[in-house]
């Protein structure tokens, strides 16, 4: 296996450079490099933990002229990442150790990054009956996320059953929080602009209350809760406060909910159109703080690669998501680092070692010392670019930030000492 | 003025102000024998429904036709369109057919300017309503209404009564008629007004009564009953009790106080059926001015290049003559 040796690189944003030797599979003392270790200059460049995402939708099987799980793990691995969790919502969805099973081969095969499927929490997402979700834990697989993402188990009882069932296997339930009620026919944020633009509004508080009630289930049974792409104010506010009763409980925050607000709906471009939608620039503020003082625990790409022809139509008709995984670190730099907000440290921490501890991935989020995994990006924070649909790794092109300058450039990714991008290109 | 009209907000006060003067010239035509102009011979407007709305489209057609266009009627219904062709494959074909406008109803707020803005197409939109956004020619022929029997309508009230929330003419009404000078108050239970409505620049009462001792123009919106089904109110008993402009209520309004309806009414509902009859009810009234002011729309967007300095009746070869 090719030996590489980075030299003057900064480990996760320390003032002093230093060498990392990436030898069978591991951070290895550079002292020990073999004479014919590959050398990386990484001066100027960052070393983090290869990134970890939450939230993925590979929408394989079923809808593999969207994205399948080699093209989407092949934009993770552009975008920094080292682990993916390939959400449910699958046709046929992901509630069987079969379809778990089938899409963590497919991601072995690919081999651009690790491939973890998330189990639904009840049978065709219908929220009527649980899915065997220990059969998909104990499955090759080893499934420990499980989530109906894209439909919120609404119904209280369905959701305290999933809660304390899967403490018998430390798995955590991850809920997409959306009253439906609240939501018939929403468009997008409830807000002025939803009433001026004659739009059916997503209210916060449809939101809110789930994640409210979620939060005291969560705390009554003494299980693992995690809350998917939180988006307002208030529901930082109810997680900071489930946190301080010192229940277990985290969330996530998307980039793109970290960056653009629901004005932009007044282009009716649904490339702005997004579930949960854009919310205001007090949410993002909101949002911004919690990621920084660690109310919300880590970015999640919620990436949601949709055909074109889904998005090149009217406002109602189109479908709801956005790409992520190939953008997620320069709109953190842009929105957290730059903004002095978090330090690469600490991006380091949201982005790869807590979610990899949420999702219970044993050989990532580690810090890059020796004998840790050779699981890392490394990224140059100097580098600018105008993000363009078609250079995308993705099968999809709905990028929100098309025609955007964005800061920082992805240089090189391994996946245990393996190099899946290097010079900036896809291996 | 703009290329497209698709929100009554595209027009500043002085373009606003200009289609409903072009229009008061185009009514006076409409008096004469012969009543087409040959201004745009050779221009093609399509009128694309993909909603039905047969009052609309003749309005459209009509207004076309006396300005010698072809017109072309696209409706959805039985069309490729309802077998799943795409807004965008149906904008293609429109502008193969090298259509000079597009006139187009749709159920989804935003298609209109969706339309306009995506590159499919180089023609003038026109919005004849989308969704529970706008219907800008509506607010105008409402506008050219008010003005013939009120005069300027700078500083005169106008209340607009019912279901604001899902109401395309409310929202496109409101934008024109403040850019006027009117000074507007949308009257609806609370669960009818969108949220952020403060932010819009009109008053708002949920109080009917003591909205109308004051008013110059009264506009009573079409409410479905079905909205109780949703809870927005309890039947329509208890709307029309406190939301219908019926005799009692009428008696309040002064005397030289107009009625208005965009139509098509609920008579009993929102309006009762004697006050819908009155003298003072201008809602016939109203779809004959609907033709003049979409003529006067269509003229502006699409004849000559400087259209803020034109006069559709002066004796110039590139304005419109009446045929003799
Ligand atoms: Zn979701």
């Amino acid at each position: 296996m090719t030996a590489y040796l980075i030299t003057g690189v900064s480990i996760c944003g320390a003032d002093q450079p230093s060498d990392l030797l990436l030898y069978d599979g591991r951070v290895a003392d550079p002292a020990e490099a073999p004479s014919d270790a590959v050398p990386v200059d990484g001066t100027g460049l960052v070393a983090l933990p290869g990134l970890v995402d939450l939230h993925t939708h590979l929408r394989e099987p079923g809808r593999e002229d969207a994205e399948t799980v080699e093209s989407g793990s092949r934009a993770a691995a552009m975008g920094g990442f080292t682990a993916v969790h390939a959400m449910a919502n699958t046709d046929p969805v992901a509630d069987t150790a079969g379809v778990v099973e089938q899409v963590w081969h497919l991601g072995q095969i690919a081999g651009y990054c690790d491939v973890r499927p998330v189990g639904a929490i009840t049978v065709g997402l219908r929220g009527e009956r649980l899915a065997e979700l220990g059969a998909m834990a104990d499955s090759d697989a080893h499934v420990r996320v499980f989530s109906d993402d894209g439909i919120c188990v609404s119904d209280a009882v369905m959701m305290r059953r999933a809660l304390e069932y899967v403490k018998a296997f430390d798995g955590v339930v991850a809920q997409h929080a959306q009253e439906p009620r609240l939501t018939e026919g929403a468009q997008m944020n409830e807000s002025a602009m939803s009433g001026v633009l004659g739009m059916r509004g997503w209210p916060a508080v449809a939101e809110e209350a789930v994640i409210a009630r979620d939060c005291l289930l969560a705390g009554h049974v003494g299980s693992r809760l995690h809350v998917c792409h939180v988006s307002t104010e208030g529901s930082v506010e109810l997680i900071r406060w489930a946190k301080s009763k010192g229940w277990d409980v985290t969330a996530e925050v998307t980039p793109h909910h970290l960056m653009l607000t629901d004005d932009l709906v007044a282009t009716y471009d649904p490339i702005y159109k997004v579930n949960p939608p854009l919310r205001t620039k007090a949410d993002v503020e909101a949002l911004r703080a919690g990621l920084a003082d660690g109310t919300i625990d880590c970015v999640a790409t919620d990436h949601a690669p949709h055909p074109t022809e889904d998005k090149e139509c009217e406002w109602a008709a189109a479908a709801m998501g956005m790409l992520g995984l190939e953008t997620a670190l320069s709109v953190v730099q842009q929105t957290m680092v730059d903004t002095g907000l978090l330090d690469w440290a600490a991006v380091a921490d949201r982005m790869a070692v807590r979610p990899a501890r949420i999702g219970r991935v044993a050989d990532q989020g580690h810090p890059l010392e020796v004998g840790a995994p050779a699981n890392l990006v490394l990224y140059d924070p100097a580098a600018s670019r105008v993000v363009e649909a078609s250079t995308l790794q993705s099968l999809s092109r709905n990028t929100p930030y098309r025609g955007m300058q964005l800061p920082g450039s992805v240089t090189a990714t391994f996946l245990r000492g393996r190099a899946t991008v290097l010079d900036g290109q896809l291996q | 003025m703009k290329h497209h009209l698709l929100s009554s907000a595209d027009l500043a006060r002085d373009d606003a102000v200009l289609v409903l003067d072009t229009a008061a010239e185009l009514l006076s035509l409409a008096d004469r024998p012969i009543k087409k102009l040959p201004t745009l011979r050779g221009r093609t407007i399509v009128n694309l429904f993909f909603e039905d709305s047969t009052r609309t489209r003749i309005s459209f057609e009509a207004a076309a036709k006396r300005l010698s266009a072809d017109v072309i009627n696209f409706s959805a219904k039985g069309s490729s369109v309802s077998k799943g062709e795409s807004l965008k494959d149906t904008a293609l074909t429109l502008e193969a057919m090298g259509a000079d406008a597009v006139v187009i109803r749709h159920g989804s707020s935003g298609a209109p300017h969706r339309l306009a803005n995506s590159g499919w197409v180089r023609s003038s939109v026109v919005n004849a309503g989308d969704g529970t956004h706008e219907h800008p020619t509506q607010a105008l022929l409402d506008a050219f209404t008010m003005r013939k029997h009120l005069g300027d309508l700078d500083a005169k009230r106008v209340t607009i009564v019912g279901d604001v929330l899902h109401s395309r003419v409310a929202r496109s009404n409101a934008l024109l008629l403040s850019t006027l000078g009117a000074e507007v108050t949308l009257v609806a239970p609370p669960t009818l007004l969108p949220v952020g409505v403060e932010t819009w620049p009109v008053q708002t009462s949920y109080d009917l009564d003591t909205s109308l001792d004051k008013c110059d123009a009264v506009m009573m919106l079409r409410v479905q009953a079905e909205r109780m089904d949703a809870a927005f109110f309890p039947s329509a008993r208890e709307y029309s009790r406190r939301y219908g402009l019926d005799d009692r209520r009428f008696k309040r309004l002064p005397e030289h106080a107009i009625v208005m309806h965009p139509g098509p009414m609920n008579r009993g509902m929102e309006i009762s059926a004697d006050v819908a009859d009155s003298a003072r009810s201008v809602i016939v009234e109203q779809v004959s001015n609907g033709v003049a002011v979409r003529m006067a729309v269509l003229y502006l967007l699409l004849s000559g290049a400087d259209l803020s300095r034109t006069d559709p009746t002066a004796s110039d070869s590139t304005k419109p003559e009446v045929v003799s």
